[in-house]
């Protein structure tokens, strides 16, 4: 009885394959499910053929991926057909559609079991199978005994009893305790004698399970794996039909050395003996030859091998030879093989003596960076980052800033990273190392934390020495024409704090160092003022005798800030104006900043917290594990080992505290000082936590401070809509108050990375979490797996990759749900991908303006509108309004005052990088109106910019933040208590917009 | 726990066979099956058949207008896969007699119990052909 057998299926499955498209495919799915539904409604004329034929048809459907929210009963029922067919159809159909949490699943136990325990050999290898890949708990508790039993029958034969051990193996996974009873160890090692292959095969999976659990309990099985590999590998004694390329069955061969792996040594001299003579073989006797499977099949083998013996820390000389063949492989043609060479060569790094063979290497593995396959670039990157140390820190970390320019936009986070770790744990010295990290944010300045740039400062700060040098640096870089925010706020500091060492070189008078780096504050976002502010600050203290044209010109600017909406700047503006009309005493309050205490790099300690892991503990201990997971749960655990690896820079030694906000820094500092200034944040979160939330692998903070700390992030970067977005935290249900959910989000041209943190507060686990993505059709969002179960007190980070493909309005949604308790709670939320993230600010002169206005010739590419009901706001905040959102006023051009001239750049898959103009007009006479037009290359673009700046212009949504709203009141803290919001996280989540 | 997922599509990305050894929803399901396509498909005969996926791999092979796509952890055996999947379909083969995609599609059941003789709960029970096939070979004499 085959498919064949049943034309109905066939018939339908040819349909489904006619389908011209996804629509036809759909209503033709859509028809056979409701005659499906129609038909089991009906059950008692079906026959047990038409049933089997059904549910089929139901998988089939499942499969194309869409949802069959019914007939489980009818798939489940099957299993207690009498007849083969059915049987097995309801066995597969079931373990295909359900999962080990259904209600269904646990009315069935009983007759599994029957089957399990019954004469019927083939009835029993279904249940087996069906148990083994979706039983329960449940099934643990009332089966495990009667697997057990069959598995070392010996009058059970050996079809049955290769699946007994498979499904044991699952029970044991589902509830240890079922398995490890009295006397199994002994019956394990008797497994081991098996002479079926088959047995043996699953028995040696389910050692591997119960060893990695528990290796001390199962010593005894040690000698009897390496008995099985020589049985394999010297003796060659197992049938004909399991060798595989002539290669007796390479995959229980790996599979036995796997198990070897979970034992930490070998004590016995003999068996120590016995497995390096076969070790000694693979390695020597393994030849490239051409036919690829019998290749592939032997250096699966041989990597194996490979593995094993590292593991054992053999003798120096079969190390060696190790190295040489690793070295061999990282230099072929072959792909996989080079692939594989690189992964094992970063495995290979644990063992201590072998680092200097491996540098040998460095060139080959240089080389591989370069290769066109992104699998081997990353193998390589891991590599070159695992094998760095002071002595190869500079080539390495040359060659890896060098990569950066040309790397993809998927690496350059994980390679910026790594580079600075490096330059920060193997500087040679520190002007290199400060070389590096200003190239760093040069080439990358999107993918450089702020953690990154913070530790400059705070090197610089306590190193005499490097002041000048780094003032100097920083100097240079302000000449470049374009350069990263991050720059800005680098230089600005440094030059602030130590541009008077420059005082004698060219360019470098305070008058000068002022006035480029005002150049950039207009096309800097209003996070970096206030750092910019501060350097005012400090070039007028250290311009002495004072310069009353350049102090007027900083008081000017101070001035202009004291009305400004943003909490920060305002609060900034007004003290230095204050504090720098006191003449001398200027000079204590704004001195040089003291040294930092000595404190670990957020960075390190970062790279290592991802290090822990909650899976299922690995053989081989990678040290090269801080490979960036993407969707990875942390619990409250540490590592183990505080300390980090490696070695840190001596000159700041390391202690507890973490680095963060400079702001708050600057602030501290002035305070403590001297306890003129009376602003101390009165509620300073751990700031520890600012710095983790916000930096790149940011992860998880002390449960219970969340709330707060993470309100103070929006507040603090409410104002920051480019590279950092704020982080949100919503708790989803008022009563629960059990979920967090925080938002960051970086955006790149048309591409955006938001990395969603869903957090569980609870000490109960949060169990049917479900996160899907509600796109609108112009935005490609992927979104990685959300478990199913969120731990308690842990936090699930899950990145989405965003590309927008075309200019729209529509905003995406978060379906987001979860059950807690017996209830489903269910969430919408807007995630914050909005048209101005894909807008980059332009400055445009004159002359090119207007060439560009007068070509974009009347509708559709230039729309004018006049809109009425628009808030009234002084045209200056207008203009703060519209550098906001991107789009970036040019004062002047107009020659009319009234006017507003802005202009900007948009980025999407189906425009090229776009310019769009904007024009405002306004009526001084009646500032609820004014005549908006809008051009740009694209009709769909203008229009849609077009209407995003009037929604803006005419009604805020209260839940908007201040700056934004641009209100003219003073700027609104975040409100701690966010009750009224509260009943709809949607617009919580939309306020951060 | 080894194998998480085998799946074959063909060259438009069509699914024309998918079994999971760890529960996902259907949404994931779409999810991953869209990216990890995308994903290896874009790739040529000159680059390694081991794709890295969030905190997995994909080890994959073509044949002819059909990809098998295999979901491993991290520190399995890439190359041992890689000859898993060949020994698959040579089992396909010997089955159908020059297996092909239509084969797949038409008679999804007996692709299915083929896998459930070789793999289970995400580890490989048999890899001898014969013992493979043998309960498929008793059903069509039924």
């Amino acid at each position: 009885m085959a498919l064949s057998g049943m034309r109905g299926l066939s018939v339908f499955i040819s349909d489904v394959r006619n389908c011209q498209n996804k629509d036809q495919e759909r209503l033709r799915v859509d028809k056979e499910l409701g005659n499906i539904r129609t038909r089991f409604k009906n059950e008692k004329g079906l026959s047990p053929y038409e049933k089997k034929k059904y549910v089929w048809k139901m998988l089939y459907i499942f499969m194309l991926g869409y949802d069959v929210d019914f007939g489980h009963m009818e798939a489940v029922s099957l299993i207690s057909a009498p007849k083969y067919p059915e049987k097995q159809v309801g066995y597969i159909v079931t373990s295909c559609l359900l999962n080990e949490n259904h209600d269904f699943l646990r009315l069935a136990i009983n007759t599994v079991r029957n089957d399990i325990i019954g004469r019927n050999e083939t009835f029993q290898c279904l249940a087996l199978t069906m148990v083994g890949n979706i039983g329960g708990r449940d099934f643990a508790e009332s089966l495990a005994p009667d697997v057990q039993k069959l598995l070392i029958s010996s009058s059970c034969r050996p079809l049955v009893r290769k699946k007994a051990a498979l499904c044991l193996l699952r029970l044991f996974r589902k509830n240890p305790d079922v398995v490890n009873v009295d006397g199994w160890v002994d019956r394990m090692a008797q497994l081991l004698d098996e002479r079926d292959l088959g047995v043996l095969t699953s028995s040696m999976s389910l050692l591997v399970a119960l060893v990695s659990n528990n290796h001390e309990a199962y010593w005894s099985c040690l000698p009897k794996c390496v008995k099985t590999l020589e049985r394999l590998a010297r003796n060659q004694d197992i049938p004909q039909e399991y060798t595989y390329y002539g290669i007796p069955s390479p995959w229980l061969q790996v599979k036995t050395m796997r198990a070897l792996q979970y034992f930490p040594t070998i004590e016995d001299p003999n068996t120590r003996r016995s497995l390096f003579e076969v070790l000694q073989r693979i390695l020597m006797g393994t030849d490239v030859v051409k036919n690829v499977n019998k290749n592939n099949a032997s250096h699966a083998v041989l990597f194996e091998a490979l593995a094993l013996v590292m593991h054992l820390d053999a003798e120096k000389e079969m190390m060696s030879q190790c190295v040489a063949l690793l070295g061999k492989f990282i230099a072929v043609r072959e792909p996989n093989i080079r692939y594989l060479g690189l992964e094992n060569m970063t495995r290979m790094l644990l063992v201590t003596d072998v680092q200097d063979i491996i540098k040998r290497h460095q060139a080959q593995i240089i080389t591989s960076l370069k290769d066109p396959d992104i699998s081997i670039r990353r193998r390589a990157l891991d590599l070159l980052y695992g094998m760095c140390d002071i002595t190869n820190a500079k080539d390495i970390v040359e060659e890896l800033l060098q990569y950066l320019s040309t790397a993809e936009f998927a690496m350059r986070e994980e390679l910026s990273l790594k580079a600075a770790i490096l330059a920060e744990k193997f500087a040679p010295d520190l002007s290199w190392y400060v070389d590096v990290i200003l190239q760093l944010i040069d080439k990358a300045g999107d993918f450089v934390s702020d953690d990154i740039w913070f530790r400059v400062v705070q090197f610089v700060t306590n190193n005499e020495d490097l002041q000048p040098y780094a003032a100097a640096k920083a100097r240079e870089y302000l000449d470049k024409p374009a350069i990263h925010e991050t720059m800005v706020k680098v230089s600005a500091y440094l030059l602030g704090e130590f541009g008077h060492l420059l005082a004698r070189r060219p360019g470098c008078s305070p008058k000068e160092l002022f006035s480029i780096i005002h150049e950039k504050l207009p096309t800097v976002l209003s996070s970096t003022i206030p750092i910019l502010l501060s350097t005012y600050a400090k070039i007028l203290m250290h311009t002495q005798p004072p310069d009353p044209e350049l102090q007027n010109q900083i008081w000017g600017i101070f001035n202009k800030y004291e009305s400004c909406i943003d909490a920060e700047i305002q609060q900034r503006a007004v003290e230095y104006h204050a504090l720098s009309r006191k003449g001398a005493s200027l000079m204590d309050i704004l001195a040089e900043m003291p040294k930092f205490p000595e404190r670990q790099s957020a960075l390190i300690k970062k790279a290592e917290d991802t290090e822990v892991d909650t899976a299922e503990q690995s053989a081989i201990k990678l040290r090269a594990q801080q490979q960036m997971s993407s969707a990875l749960v942390v619990t409250d655990q540490r590592p183990a080992n505080g300390t980090p690896s490696g070695i840190q820079l001596s000159l700041v030694k390391v202690p507890s505290m973490s680095i963060n906000e400079d702001q708050n820094m600057a602030e501290q500092g002035l305070s403590h000082e001297n306890g003129i200034l009376s602003k101390v944040d009165p509620q300073t979160p751990s700031a520890d936590l600012l710095g983790d939330l916000l930096g790149p692998l940011a992860i998880e903070g002390p449960p219970g401070t969340d709330v707060q700390s993470q309100q103070n992030i929006v507040s603090g970067l409410e104002n920051v809509p480019n590279t950092v977005e704020a982080a949100a935290i919503v708790p989803v249900e008022e009563q629960t108050n059990s979920v967090q959910i925080g938002i960051k989000a970086e955006w790149r041209a048309h591409q955006g990375r938001v990395v969603l943190f869903l957090g569980n507060k609870n000490t109960s686990p949060l169990v049917s979490v479900h996160a899907i993505i509600l796109p609108p059709s112009h935005l490609k969002i992927e979104l990685s797996l959300v478990p199913d179960t969120i731990p308690p007190r842990a936090q699930v980070q899950c990145p989405l990759e965003v590309v927008n493909l075309r200019p729209s309005r529509d905003v995406a949604v978060l379906d987001f749900s979860y059950k807690f308790g017996n209830n489903m709670v269910n969430a919408k939320l807007r995630l914050p991908a909005v048209l101005n993230k894909f807008l980059h600010p332009i400055s445009v002169s004159g002359d090119e303006f207007f060439p560009q206005w007068r070509s974009l010739s009347g509708p559709p590419l230039k729309l004018q509108e006049v809109v009425r009901g628009v808030r009234p706001m002084p045209l200056l905040d207008m203009a703060n309004l519209f550098n906001s959102f991107r789009l970036m006023v040019s004062p002047g051009l107009d020659p009319n005052p009234n006017n507003l001239v802005a202009s900007t750049t948009y980025y999407s898959e189906s425009t090229r990088p776009m310019l769009c103009l904007i024009r405002i007009e306004t009526d001084p006479a009646d500032r609820t109106q004014l005549r908006m037009t809008v051009a740009s290359g694209d009709p769909t673009l203008t229009f849609e910019l077009k209407e995003f700046i009037k929604e803006q212009l005419v009604s805020i949504p209260t839940a908007l933040r201040s700056p934004m709203a641009a209100t003219p009141a003073p700027p609104i803290p975040q409100p701690t208590s966010p009750a009224a919001a509260l009943t709809d996280p949607g617009a919580m989540l939309a306020g951060l917009l | 726990m080894g194998i998480r997922f085998i799946l074959m599509v063909n060259k438009q990305g069509q699914t024309r066979l998918a079994q999971y050894y760890e529960y996902l929803t259907l949404e994931e399901r779409r999810a991953l099956e869209g990216e990890i396509v995308r994903k290896c498909l874009a790739r040529n005969e000159q680059q390694c058949s081991f794709v890295e996926h969030r905190n997995y791999k994909i080890v994959y092979r073509r044949y002819a207008s059909l990809f098998f796509l295999v979901g491993v952890d991290n520190d399995e055996n890439e190359l041992a896969i890689l000859e898993f999947i060949h020994l698959l379909v040579e089992t396909m083969d010997r089955h159908f007699g020059n297996v092909c995609e239509l084969d797949i599609m038409f008679h999804l059941e007996k692709a299915h119990f083929m896998l459930e003789e070789m793999v289970m709960n995400g580890c490989i029970v048999e890899t001898s052909k014969s013992n493979i096939l043998s309960p498929i070979q008793l059903m069509d004499r039924a």
